[in-house]
């Protein structure tokens, strides 16, 4: 039998000046079910929330319509109200008459009439209404980073600060990421690696950071607070226990013309190396690809020289397993090759480069200890070009969007040019200058006005080499569109930033969705930045789309806070309107058929199908089933089903047409 | 008395429920004639309801949720919309007047486009009359299968 | 169904040579052809700059034309002409009332359906898979192929291999014997339409392509364009005066190329017309 209580609020005069409503309560009073009516100046007031309170003990009721405001304001405060009377929250519906009636018509009748429908329909709906708790999903308290760049640096430290567990895994040899390439940064021009090696050690040596370098995720499973991920640890060929990573191996590997990855191709390395002097760890991996004993069956010199005999040859790829209850991926970003570019030679000059390419050729630790000397002859250019939106901006590339970071890395690489080749000219070719950001637009100006920068606003069309020199063809558009020639030694191309190669297969690995360029989608553009559709994985720096290190960093750290957030309870507590598949007794089990459409329906990977045992345990019928620690309550499902077996709490279809009902027969 | 209709209006209540609120917080006004029933996305609504509100009595729904890559599902106002497609020509062969449903989206910044969406509905349903053909066969069905 | 060959100006006027060499290879080779019978100007430049809807109308009449003949495919070896035919057929497509507008205009049905072919994709089809056996004479000479604009812009509508650095003349160039060189003006512009009206233009960018084309150790240029040949070898007096330099790089057709590999007399060819002799 229901026992409901309607409130009606006056807001002051804000609902009273167009709704009569003494007469709602009235009517409210007759409606059947209804045992409490009453109107009140201010229902979320203090004296106002008492009135229900009372009201709930007094007259036993078990549902409450709240006749007031928007649910979107206050329907926490009064459910809040319920509850403190002992009245289970998810009994107490609100009916908008503010924002939805008053507010909106002129007073009169119809307007009270609307009223009065609004608070039968809600009436009818709590009739229907059910308690439901809160749903608790347990937590584990370690958290899987993946990417150990500074954004999985970031993370990782924040997380393990906090208290918590974190595997940190990287697919390169060693943790540092693209920051580690850069030589300086900007809008400071301080030095790169200075400011992230000491992060770097720190994650090597934090207690609660297990770093696993080399590694690439297999798998992963379960959901929020509960996944089991399965990380392939691939054979470095040496005993890290035992390895002291004195570097005497890499000295007497006969392989030495290897590209080196960390250079940019610019520089050679070994086949059993340590990709830079300041990896972490600070221990050699072999190539298998490159290793002449792995390609042809002999060689073993480093096996000979090893002097703590840490080399292992037989060494073989490992999985391990971890349970984790959150990941954050901060797998990085890659920049377009100049292979990309058929009008500037198709990556067949040797000087033209990448802007990656150019922060190793200016970094002290490079190929050129810091020197700017082009590839081809190792000259010190005299005039240099940098050709911004290389891709970025493009459609007629299939990259429309803005790769963020070059226009101020192209500032700072004409920038620290003009301070190693004073008598040099450095050009810059854009489209447009996007200096947004603290002491960013000073830092350009100052390259233009200091540094003598030359800015020329117009594309180049072409590149091509006449006697010795590339032949920059672009246009000037300030100048009327004057066509323009330079004969540069060197050009360096800001390249498109794109999505790290692996990126689509590992998003699928995870579940998490990602846009046309594959970079990973956040679940909400401007409100759920870190966060993915999937609950329990979170987004760090430029796997989300390019973004410069402080960005990074803070999204990092930002990642890191939700993720501390779900660590601080042992249990998850999530709203239950959620969806629900229903369970009934033998012989039915359920009116679910297994069909699977709303496994394919559901945007969160929340429902899938499982098995229904008989006492026995013989499986007597497969049906699906609604994960509550990933539903989120769309109820995209419901409107799916063909059999009605699923259903979303809350907005039950019985609910729903028990609205309409009551809206439509008011008589 | 002039012909006041019933209109229903199906809401999500991330974009549309929000919208129709900030109408009323600019004190925009428009017809009485609607009531809003709210759910939690557009891809949550079984059509099949729009034909329970019609049997009910409504002589015009209103069917409105978050616009185009706006859903706070990611994808639920995409699902809503192409069933509305696949349905709107089923009821349109069965003989339901199409012109009785309203199918739009009003982003939770759009106030004053909540309040034009109701207005118009209202203006082009007060013209085509109350829906008696369906409310008539309906009474009937009820009384054969109550 | 015989392919139909639309001839347009040039390839009557100024460039008898560029079909005269066309024909040739394709009686080589056997392949059956017919030419479109009462064919118009394809519009070039002058209709597209000045009424769009004739711009388009012109090259539908020839589509239809060649379609009323019951010809699957086209043979357009002028550049302008084959961008205009493409370019017209990929709008009506993609514009249905457009088709129809236009079918109107013309006075004939128009199914659309029609292959366009440029003198590259012919060859590529039906001449090159028995290109090898015939050649009798291979060309001894390192050739820069320069494709020019027409044959590869816009991308979209052409669909050429590499639009910044094509490929396919060079793969034929290669199988008749010659040494393709790389080099970097491929598809830069010779000046084109300017060629009657601002020389001192046509001269200075034409010029660039000679001096590419030559410092890269080219002995002959390829081309495949009406427009492009002109301006290389008729103004190449101009070129000279503008430059300070002097070319004797020959200028030659594609097909003119292959007749020479075929053996096929020089004459027939037409390599006598030009005004820079071809003595390699």
């Amino acid at each position: 039998m229901s026992r409901i209580g309607v409130f009606i609020c006056h807001c002051g005069e804000n609902i009273s000046a167009t709704v009569d409503c003494e007469r709602v309560a009235r009517e409210a009073s007759l409606m059947e079910g209804v045992l409490y009516s009453i109107d009140y100046k201010y229902m979320c007031s203090d004296p106002g929330q008492n009135l229900i309170k009372e009201a709930i003990k007094e007259h036993n009721l078990n549902g409450v319509v709240v006749a007031a405001c928007s649910p979107r304001m206050h329907e926490p405060t009064f459910r809040n109200a319920c509850a403190e009377a002992g009245l289970n929250p998810y009994m107490c519906e609100i009916a908008n008459l503010r924002e939805h009636v008053s507010w909106v018509h002129e007073k009169g009748d119809a307007t009270t009439q609307k009223a009065i429908d609004l608070v039968r329909m809600l009436v009818e709906k709590v009739k229907n209404n059910k308690p439901l708790l809160p749903i608790t999903v347990p937590v584990t308290r370690r958290a899987l980073v993946l990417g150990g760049g500074i954004g999985g640096i970031q993370a990782s430290l924040d997380i393990a600060n906090a208290g918590h567990q974190v595997i940190l895994v990287e697919r390169d040899p060693s943790i540092g990421g693209h920051m580690s390439q850069l030589s300086e940064t900007f809008p400071t021009l301080d030095c790169s690696q200075c400011i992230l090696t000491p992060r770097m050690v720190e994650v090597a040596r934090h207690p609660n950071i297990t770093l696993i370098t080399y590694a690439e995720l297999e798998s992963l499973e379960g959901f929020i607070g509960n996944f089991k991920a399965k990380i392939r640890k691939k054979a470095k060929s040496i005993d890290e226990k035992l390895c002291t990573g004195c570097g005497l191996c890499t000295t007497k590997c006969p392989n030495k013309k290897i590209p080196s990855e960390f250079n940019e191709g610019l520089g050679t390395r070994t086949a059993i190396y340590i990709p830079f002097p300041q990896a972490v760890p600070n221990k050699p991996v072999i190539d298998k690809t490159q290793c002449t004993y792995y390609t042809k069956g002999k060689c073993r010199l480093c096996e000979k020289t090893c002097p703590a005999q840490a080399i292992r040859l037989d060494q073989e790829d490992e999985i391990l397993e971890f349970d984790v209850g959150a990941v954050v991926l901060a797998t990085g970003f890659n920049v377009k090759g100049t292979d990309f570019f058929p009008e500037y030679g198709y990556g067949n000059y040797q000087d033209v480069i990448t802007g990656l390419q150019f922060e190793r050729l200016a970094s002290a630790s490079g190929p050129t200890l810091g020197e700017i000397r082009r590839p081809s002859d190792g000259k010190i250019p005299e005039k240099i070009v940098f050709v911004a939106c290389a891709g970025s901006r493009d459609p007629a590339k299939g990259i429309e969007y803005c790769s963020k970071i070059c226009c101020m890395y192209i500032a700072k690489h004409a920038m620290l040019y003009k301070h190693k080749v004073h008598q040099g000219n450095a050009y810059v070719f854009y489209m447009d200058i996007r200096a947004g950001g603290k002491m960013y637009e000073e830092f350009v100006r100052r390259a233009i006005e200091e540094d003598d920068v030359k800015y020329i606003r117009g594309r180049v069309s072409r590149i091509y080499e006449r006697n010795g020199k590339l032949i920059v063809k672009g246009a000037d558009t300030l100048m009327g569109g004057k066509p323009i020639e330079i004969d540069a030694d060197m050009v360096v191309l800001a390249t498109a930033g794109v999505a790290s190669p692996k990126a689509e297969e590992l998003a699928q690995k995870v579940h998490v969705s990602y846009d046309q360029h594959n970079f990973y989608a956040e679940a909400h553009p401007k409100l759920k930045p870190v966060e993915t559709n999937t609950a329990g994985i979170f987004l760090a720096g430029s796997c989300q789309a390019p973004k410069d290190i402080p960005e990074t960093v803070a999204m990092a750290s930002g990642a890191a806070s939700k993720v501390i957030g779900l660590f601080s309870n042992s249990e998850l507590k999530r709203d239950p309107s959620i969806a629900v598949v229903n369970r009934m007794p033998p012989p039915t089990y359920t009116t679910c058929v297994g069909c699977g459409l709303c496994v394919t329906a559901c945007p969160y990977q929340a429902i899938q199908l499982e098995d229904i045992k008989d006492r026995k345990g013989n499986v007597v019928k497969r049906a699906a089933y609604v994960n509550p620690g990933l539903c989120q309550g769309c109820g995209t499902c419901v409107a799916f089903c063909r059999s009605k077996s699923i259903d979303i709490e809350g907005y039950t279809s019985q609910q729903i047409v028990a609205e309409i009902s009551a809206l439509l027969n008011d008589e | 008395m002039d012909f006041e209709p019933k209109i229903v209006a199906f809401v999500c209540n991330w974009c549309t429920y929000a919208g129709a609120d900030l109408t009323g917080t600019s004190r925009i006004k428009y017809p009485v004639n609607v009531r809003i029933v709210r759910f939690p996305c557009t891809g949550r609504i079984d059509f099949m309801l729009l034909l329970k509100a019609f049997d009910e009595g409504a002589d015009g729904i209103i069917v409105s949720g978050c616009h185009p890559n706006d859903c706070h599902y990611t994808s639920g106002n995409f699902h809503a919309r192409r069933r509305w497609m696949i349905f709107r020509n089923l009821i349109d062969f069965v003989g339901i007047d199409i012109r009785r449903v309203a199918f739009s989206w009003v982003s939770a910044a759009e106030g004053a486009k909540w309040a034009e969406v109701v207005t118009d509905t209202v203006g082009k349903i007060k013209e085509l009359g109350p829906y008696s053909e369906y409310h008539q066969i309906s009474k009937s069905f009820d009384g054969g299968a109550k | 169904m015989p392919l139909a060959v639309y001839p347009g100006c040039s390839l009557t006027g100024s460039s008898r040579e560029y079909m005269e060499s066309v024909e040739q290879i394709l009686k080589t080779f056997e392949i059956p052809y017919t030419f479109v019978e009462d064919w118009n100007c394809c519009g070039a430049t002058a209709a597209h700059n000045l009424n769009r809807k004739v711009a388009e109308a012109l090259p539908a009449r020839i589509i239809a034309l060649a379609e009323k003949q019951g010809a699957d495919e086209i043979l357009v070896p002028c550049a302008a002409c084959y961008n205009r035919l493409k370019s017209s057929q990929k709008k009506m497509d993609e514009d249905k009332v457009l088709k129809g507008q236009l079918s109107e205009m013309v006075g004939m049905p128009l199914d659309n359906g029609i292959k366009i072919l440029n003198v590259l994709e012919v060859i590529e089809q039906s001449i090159v898979p028995k290109l090898n056996e015939k050649i009798q004479a291979p060309l001894n000479f390192k050739a820069a192929c320069y494709y020019g604009c027409l044959l590869v812009r816009p991308g979209n509508v052409l669909n050429f291999d590499r639009e910044e650095d094509p490929q396919s003349m060079d793969r034929i160039v290669e199988i008749l014997g010659a040494t393709p060189v790389k080099w970097s003006f491929k598809t830069e512009c010779c000046g084109a339409g300017f060629t009657v009206s601002r020389t001192d233009i046509v001269s200075r960018l034409s010029g660039d392509i000679l001096i590419d084309a030559v410092e890269h150790g080219a002995q002959a240029l390829i081309v495949a364009c009406p427009m492009c040949h002109a301006n290389l070898d008729m103004r190449r007096k101009d070129i000279e005066k503008a430059t300070g330099r002097k070319f004797d790089i020959p200028v030659i057709y594609l097909t003119q190329a292959i007749g020479m590999a075929l053996g096929i007399d020089h004459q027939k060819l037409g390599l006598n017309r030009h005004f820079v002799p071809v003595s390699i």
